[in-house]
């Protein structure tokens, strides 16, 4: 396992290089200029001075390469040093955004909070009520019940967050007034009161996002449920005498998480990169507003680091997806 | 020999009073699968998989159940261990009846049934190791100690010839009879009395399939253990099987000690099957007469009228398109539902028979 897992590992570096170089190129070849903003009466010696304080008059091999180094060089050791209070980048060139000309990885750092609570606690509360829906209306398969979540599960699945974010802010915001319809980041969880305030804005973006994890993780489970309850050694199972919850929760639970697990870890990725729309809905100034505000701005070293970040979470992702199927499913042995 | 008149509320016991227990009785099994369609999955109509069978087991012997595929001898045996929920019947096993159970009995029951699956490598859970498989029920119906549950899983991978140093491996990682011995072991664990051995050796290599058998005729000598050996290899059947129960589209058509049955089939079902099995004497081989039967058997979802077997019988006379014969006793110990022996001079069994 750990031989296959480095394995792995050394082979995902050509493939993030491949991945960078890509990302590069098309942001390259996209339109677009960083100076396209600035009024026009800015003299052309002075425009020709911002760009070459930007760095986009060098060579695009040159601009690559100095990106890679940054990211890769740069930016770690930089790391080092504010955990450890050393100084090895002193006086090095971090990635800087062209629109705040602030440190990239310093503005990811301030946004990665407030996108890890509200979408990754959306994700697992998505998984959490996809567990149960999915084990019953396997077990009941064709009743009411499943009937009921099969529909539920399409309509999560059809209806898109852009629709799903308005209506609730509609209905809970605006009709009903539980719920504000504005996330305020500024909250500072301090006391009761304030927690109690975190979480009723929480509510409505984190049930946005958990209906499309629901819908995606429940199906998904009710299928692999069915594929195992039909299998011959559940019926040995019952032969043994194993009372009925065992039968179900033990042995075909445990089979079916198999696939169940490695979709939810190949959805992990997505937590990290945010949710774009359900975001901008609510206005919590997470990773993907930041993402869709640099591109608009035409900020292009945000754009590219938040790209590749995203690329490496899903390399990572996807590794760690193989290497539970190895660690759950014992006929599965790598080396 | 026999005294009629002292048939008693068994009426099974009429004829040939066996000194021998009956360990499992069925009496009248029905297993119907019901068939859905539409929008509302309304019910049209049954598959009888199992229509009204009768016999019983004696403690101690091995009843071989023969039929070509889907004639319902697996759903049989699975019936009797009430893997499904019947649709009628009686089947009592060891003096309680196993088809009418509540849930909790019932799982009190399993440990005196048990059945050896047909597939070695789909019956075992893939994430259990051998020794977890064994264990499981000792841990569900028994207060044994670690120690004594460790003692109790090599106990018995010895007795079914596993290496002990196996026990924590994984069924994927053995060969087809090895999984069929962890499966007849974990069957084993909790010393029951009656085994369904359901097809134990149709997915086996030839050679294996002989260990198997052997293993399994070994257990029975050393345990005492009854079994119901369901199979559609003949030969097998009859080097195992104390007595041959025949069956056709989910009806006994004959029942029969071994040494009758084989020497003198009387339903010509019975007489068509056993034509079929090849003679190793290539001289004797090619001058086999084989009865061949026309067509293909009826759904079971629409049996024919009269008798199950008369839209294939070579022998068919006007009677059997229009009543169902009785499952009787025509020569001792000798059942056969025929209307051929309608004339010979028995006592109607009734609906039963043994």
């Amino acid at each position: 396992m750990l031989n296959y897992t480095i394995r792995r590992l050394v082979l995902a570096v050509p493939t993030l290089l491949f991945i960078s170089l890509i990302i590069f190129s098309l942001l390259k070849l996209a339109p677009g200029n960083p100076l396209g903003d600035l009024p026009l009466t800015i003299p052309p010696e002075v425009r020709e001075k911002m760009r070459e304080a930007l760095g986009v008059n060098k060579p695009l091999l040159v601009q690559y390469l100095l990106w890679l180094k940054e990211f890769f060089v740069v930016e770690p050791l930089h790391l080092i040093d504010v955990i450890f209070g050393t100084h090895y980048s002193a006086g090095m060139q971090r990635i800087i955004s062209w629109q705040t000309r602030s440190p990239v990885f310093d503005i990811i750092a301030q946004r990665i909070p407030q996108t890890l609570w509200v979408v990754g606690l959306a994700y697992v509360v998505g998984v959490l009520i996809a567990l149960p829906i999915g084990i019953l209306s396997a077990y009941k398969q064709y009743s009411v019940f499943d009937q009921t979540g099969t529909f539920a599960a399409m309509l999560g699945l059809a209806v898109p967050p852009f629709f799903s974010g308005v209506l609730m802010i509609l209905i809970f915001s605006v009709y009903l007034n539980w719920f504000p319809a504005i996330y305020n980041t500024n909250l500072n969880v301090d006391s009761w009161h304030n927690f109690w305030l975190q979480i009723r804005q929480m509510v409505m973006p984190v049930l946005v996002l958990a209906i499309q994890t629901t819908s995606q993780i429940s199906r998904y489970l009710r299928s692999s449920m069915l594929d195992n309850l039909s299998q011959d050694y559940v019926r040995t199972a019952r032969a043994k005498g194993m009372s009925e919850s065992r039968v179900v929760l033990i042995h075909v639970l445990r089979n079916s998480m198999i696939p169940v697990i490695t979709v939810i870890a190949l959805g992990v990725p997505s937590v990290f990169g945010g949710a774009i729309v359900t975001e901008q809905i609510f206005l919590v100034n997470g990773i993907g507003q930041l993402l869709i505000t640099a591109i608009y701005a035409n900020d292009l070293p945000m754009v590219q680091t938040i790209t590749f970040i995203f690329a490496v979470l899903i390399v990572l992702f996807n590794l760690v997806a193989d290497l539970l199927y190895g660690v759950l499913d014992p006929r599965i042995r790598y080396d | 020999m026999l005294d009629e008149g002292m048939v008693t509320g068994d009426a099974l016991a009429g004829h040939a009073p066996d000194p021998r227990r009956k360990l499992v009785e069925v009496r009248g099994l029905k297993m119907y699968f019901p068939i859905t369609s539409g929008l509302l999955r309304r019910k049209i109509g049954d598959v009888k998989a199992v229509d009204n069978v009768s016999f019983d087991i004696y403690e101690g012997e091995t009843l071989g159940l023969v039929g070509e595929s889907g004639c319902g001898k697996s759903t049989t045996g699975r019936a009797l261990l009430r893997l499904y929920e019947v649709t009628d019947g009686v089947v009592k096993i060891d003096g309680q009846d196993v088809a009418r159970a509540d849930a909790r009995t019932l799982r009190q029951m399993r440990t005196t049934m048990q059945m050896v699956f047909q597939d070695p490598q789909a019956s075992l859970n893939p994430r259990m190791t051998v020794a977890s498989i064994i264990s499981e029920p000792l841990d569900e119906h028994t207060k044994l100690s670690k120690k004594e549950k460790l003692a109790r899983i090599y106990e018995l991978m010895d007795a079914v010839g596993l290496n002990r140093t196996f026990a924590n491996r994984y069924p994927h990682e053995f060969s087809g009879g090895q999984r069929q011995r962890i499966g007849i072991a974990r069957a084993l664990a909790l010393n029951p009395k009656f085994i369904v051995c359901d097809e134990p050796i149709a997915a086996l290599d030839v050679s294996i399939q002989a260990q198997v058998v052997n293993l399994l005729e070994e257990l029975q000598e050393k345990l005492g253990l009854t079994y119901l050996f369901i199979s559609h290899d003949l030969s097998m059947v009859r080097h195992i099987a104390d007595r041959v129960a025949v069956m056709y589209l989910g009806q006994l058509a004959e029942l029969a000690p071994r040494e009758a049955l084989y020497a003198e089939p009387l339903h010509p079902y019975t007489e068509a099957l056993l034509s079929a099995v090849p003679d190793p004497d290539p001289a004797v081989e090619t001058r086999r007469a084989r009865i061949i039967l026309k067509g293909d058997v009826p759904s079971p979802a629409n049996p024919p009228k009269g008798c199950n077997f008369c839209t294939r019988c070579p022998r068919v006379m006007a009677v059997c398109k229009d009543v169902e014969p009785a499952f009787r006793e025509v020569r001792p110990q000798h059942f056969v539902a025929c209307h051929l022996y309608d004339s010979d001079k028995t006592q109607d069994a009734g609906s039963a028979g043994a």
